[in-house]
């Protein structure tokens, strides 16, 4: 099963390697990872997708707890959360297919954010899926670049993952 | 007053109340160094190599359950340790082990002997740290200390730059400190506790299996008295040895690959297994699949990562181990359901029955010394209280078969690792750790000499250690693994070649003998023993054939196991090389 797990860490060097190396080490995979600063600076906040049986999330998760770093940590699949990613993709817009690629951008609620005489840049945010299929409407022919910032989340509700 | 860093350095370890440095310098270190010789609260043991530093430090923790810091400089020095450092980190033992860095300046410019000592390390400590700044110098060094020796124990690696130990700032040494990211679990939860004391003392056919966690959480005093009060069947892991007093009649002996087959028939057999302080190594299970086919599991463990990591548990108790038997043996008294004394006589007549068959049996000879014969005799004359050091490989099992534990920290050896070379370092540590004691270091031809220069730290320390080197002219456990597995294909498993260990004893100042026949091993023994200050290198020429059993091959079941030929009434006619 999927699984989305965020984390609160010391915002020291040193810490996000070792949550790879942790991951590298004991044979565990990692599916997509963003990690940036909190509203408090001494403090990262990570969101990690990763994929295993019941048994090994569960050693996943006490595995990073153990890490001095780890400040706390949470699985958000287990409840209600909202997941997003954010795409930045660059497309061939050359005459023909400038108006198509518009429409298609506005059908996803993609914005524009650079233009040139031959391509567009076009900026998305949504669950994997959406960009998923974002992407495989334009078809692979006109793509120059793709850049997926990969899911962060965050849980429903009133309640938040802090000290 | 501002001191410098390598000023602090030195004050922090007094403070901290550290006797010993086991250490080596260079460059990057040469501040400390200049520090250390400027007082003597805290005093500098100076190895041959950065691996017996290591080693030393970690023997000295064991032995005492104090922990054991190590002093190196940067690159190769670091690197050095790092066999050190995974050695402790596999047996949960608490060292602090200091690196010397290049100056900040220099960090991450391929400078002269440097590497990325936090790196490199990260994954075979508990945590480390690297000292940017002589103002986190002191809070740094505390939390090393309180991290490896707090929890589930672990080496901590402190890297300090040279230009930090030379900059000046305030002392100031925290008498306590908290982590927000780390607050290591004490009690176990009693709802759990009293679930499992339910479940324990309606077992028919109960098994205690204890690991290192007792001896690393002190707690085999109320372990023993839980046992006794319940009076069940008790084995101890290699690194629960001592846990339990071996010369009790509840305790079954060893258990695991070249355990006992009482303990791993019993194992297969019970009905409820209360495991305390060990982690289901690959070692004691065998093959998953058929482990405790009838068991329903309690497991206190202080590291929950240890709980169902390889083995659903059904009772799982977090909790530091003394903490929760203490509470055990309470609710234990408190109980109205009292122990089923008719369905324990049964299992204690099974286990007898098993135990009848006495595996441990070998071959006795009165032409080549048997390894055996040689631990039974150490045991015999040491009654049992010496400090026992062993390196890696068949000397090892034997030790741990033959030498009947009564006391925790008695027996020192690297079980998650397997590091050979561990042995003599190790007993350096704990002969520093507890002077006036019996240390013998049980090593094999091959062992020894991966650690040999250690020798020459023992002549300049004057450390009486006793080296019982069973010299098999192989690589004992890798040729026993190829006449059972690889068709008798001994490949480079032959020690050719070999010192005159007289000569090579006596070079480094120290007594050499050399031992070849049975006859002779108890006076060899019994002399060396009387050397009370000299270190005695006792070199016992044994059976090469030799092999450990039982012995459970890999794939297989607890209740697979091999038996010695001997209890086919068969004599060896196996052919070497
Ligand atoms: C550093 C290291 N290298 C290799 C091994 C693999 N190994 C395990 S036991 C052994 C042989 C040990 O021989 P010896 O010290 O003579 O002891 P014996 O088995 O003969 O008692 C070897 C090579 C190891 N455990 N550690």
């Amino acid at each position: 099963m999927r699984h989305i797990i965020s984390i609160l860490l010391e915002n020291e060097s040193g810490a996000l390697s070792r949550v790879a190396g942790l991951f590298s080490a004991r044979g565990y995979n990692i599916e997509s990872l963003t990690v940036a600063v909190t509203e408090d600076p001494t403090l990262s906040r990570m969101t990690l997708v990763t994929r295993g049986s019941d048994e090994i999330i569960e050693q996943i998760t006490k595995q990073l707890n153990k890490l001095v770093d780890v400040v706390k940590l949470v699985d958000l699949t287990e409840g209600a959360h909202i997941e997003r990613e954010m795409l930045l993709i660059k497309v061939e817009a050359s005459n023909g297919a400038r108006e198509e690629i518009k429409r298609l951008a506005d059908i996803f609620r993609g914005r524009i954010i650079d233009v040139t005489d031959t391509a567009y840049t076009i900026e998305l945010t949504g669950n994997g899926d959406k960009l998923d299929a974002f992407l495989q409407a334009l078809g692979k022919s006109s793509i120059i670049e793709v850049v997926r910032s990969g899911p962060s989340a965050i849980a429903r509700g009133d309640k938040g993952l802090h000290l | 007053m501002e001191l410098t860093g390598a000023e602090i350095f030195v004050r922090c370890l007094r403070d901290e109340g550290v006797e010993y440095v086991f250490g080596y310098p260079g460059g990057a270190s040469l501040h400390i160094y200049d520090a250390l010789y400027k007082q003597d609260a805290v005093k500098h043991i100076l190895t041959r190599h950065e691996q017996g530093a290591a080693h030393a430090a970690d023997g000295y923790a064991r032995s005492s359950g104090k922990p054991g810091v190590a002093l190196v400089t940067s690159g190769p020095g670091v690197t050095n340790t790092v066999t050190g450092i995974a050695t402790a980190y596999m047996d949960s033992i608490p060292i602090v082990v200091f690196s010397g860095q290049v100056a900040t300046s220099l960090i991450g410019n391929d400078a002269f002997q440097e590497v990325d000592a936090v790196g490199i390390t990260r994954p075979c400590v508990k945590h480390n740290f690297l000292v940017k700044d002589v103002k986190d110098l002191a809070a740094t060094i505390k939390k090393a200390f309180y991290i490896a020796t707090t929890g589930r124990p672990g080496p901590v690696l402190v890297d300090i730059p040279k230009d930090v130990t030379a900059c000046k700032t305030e002392y100031h040494y925290p008498k306590e400190i908290a982590l927000r990211s780390y607050a290591p679990v004490t009690k176990g939860h009693s709802g759990q506790i009293r679930k499992a004391v339910d479940l324990i003392v309606q077992a028919k056919r109960p098994m205690v299996y204890t690991g290192g966690g007792v001896i690393l959480g002190e707690g085999s005093k109320p372990l023993t008295e839980l046992v006794r009060l319940l009076g069940y069947p008790c084995t101890n892991t290699l690194m629960g040895l001592g846990g339990f007093p071996a010369t009790d009649p509840l305790f079954v002996g060893m258990l695991g690959m070249h355990g006992t087959y009482e303990a791993n028939m019993a194992m297969h057999e019970c009905d409820v297994l209360v495991a305390i302080g060990a982690r289901f190594d690959d070692r004691v299970t065998g093959d998953l699949a058929k482990f405790c086919p009838h068991a329903r599991t309690v497991h206190v463990d202080i590291d929950p990562a240890s709980i169902s990591k390889n083995v659903p548990v059904e009772i799982p108790i977090v909790g530091s181990v003394a903490a929760v038997l203490k509470e055990m043996i309470k609710l234990v008294k408190d109980s109205k359901t009292r122990v089923d004394k008719a369905a324990l006589q049964a299992w204690w007549k099974q286990i007898d029955e098993w135990r009848s068959l006495g595996c441990l049996k070998y071959e006795h000879s009165d032409k080549v010394i048997k390894p055996q014969a040689v631990i039974e005799k150490l045991h015999e004359l040491t009654a049992g209280g010496a400090f026992i050091t062993s390196d890696v490989g068949q000397h090892q099992m034997w030790t741990a078969q033959f030498y009947k534990f009564d006391k925790p920290r008695r027996w020192i050896n690297s079980g998650g690792l397997g590091t050979m070379g561990f042995g003599l370092p190790a007993a350096i540590g704990a002969q520093f750790a507890h002077p006036g004691e019996t240390v013998v270091c049980v090593t094999g031809e091959a062992s020894i000499q991966m650690c040999i220069q250690e020798l020459s730290t023992c002549k300049q320390y004057s450390l009486p250690i006793k080296i019982v080197n069973l010299n098999n002219r192989y690589m004992g456990m890798v040729r026993q693994w190829q006449e059972f597995f690889y068709d008798r294909r001994y490949s480079h498993s032959y020690m050719d070649a070999l010192p005159d260990f007289i000569k090579l004893a006596e070079s480094y100042g120290h007594v050499g003998m050399q031992i070849d026949k049975p006859a002779d091993v108890e006076g060899a023994l019994k002399e060396a023993l009387k050397l009370k200050d000299r270190l005695v290198f006792m070199d016992f020429i044994t059976d090469q054939t030799e092999n450990v059993y039982p012995m459970i091959a890999a794939g297989k079941g607890q209740h697979e196991m091999q038996l010695s030929p001997c209890h086919r009434g068969a004599t060896s006619e196996r052919e070497l090389a």
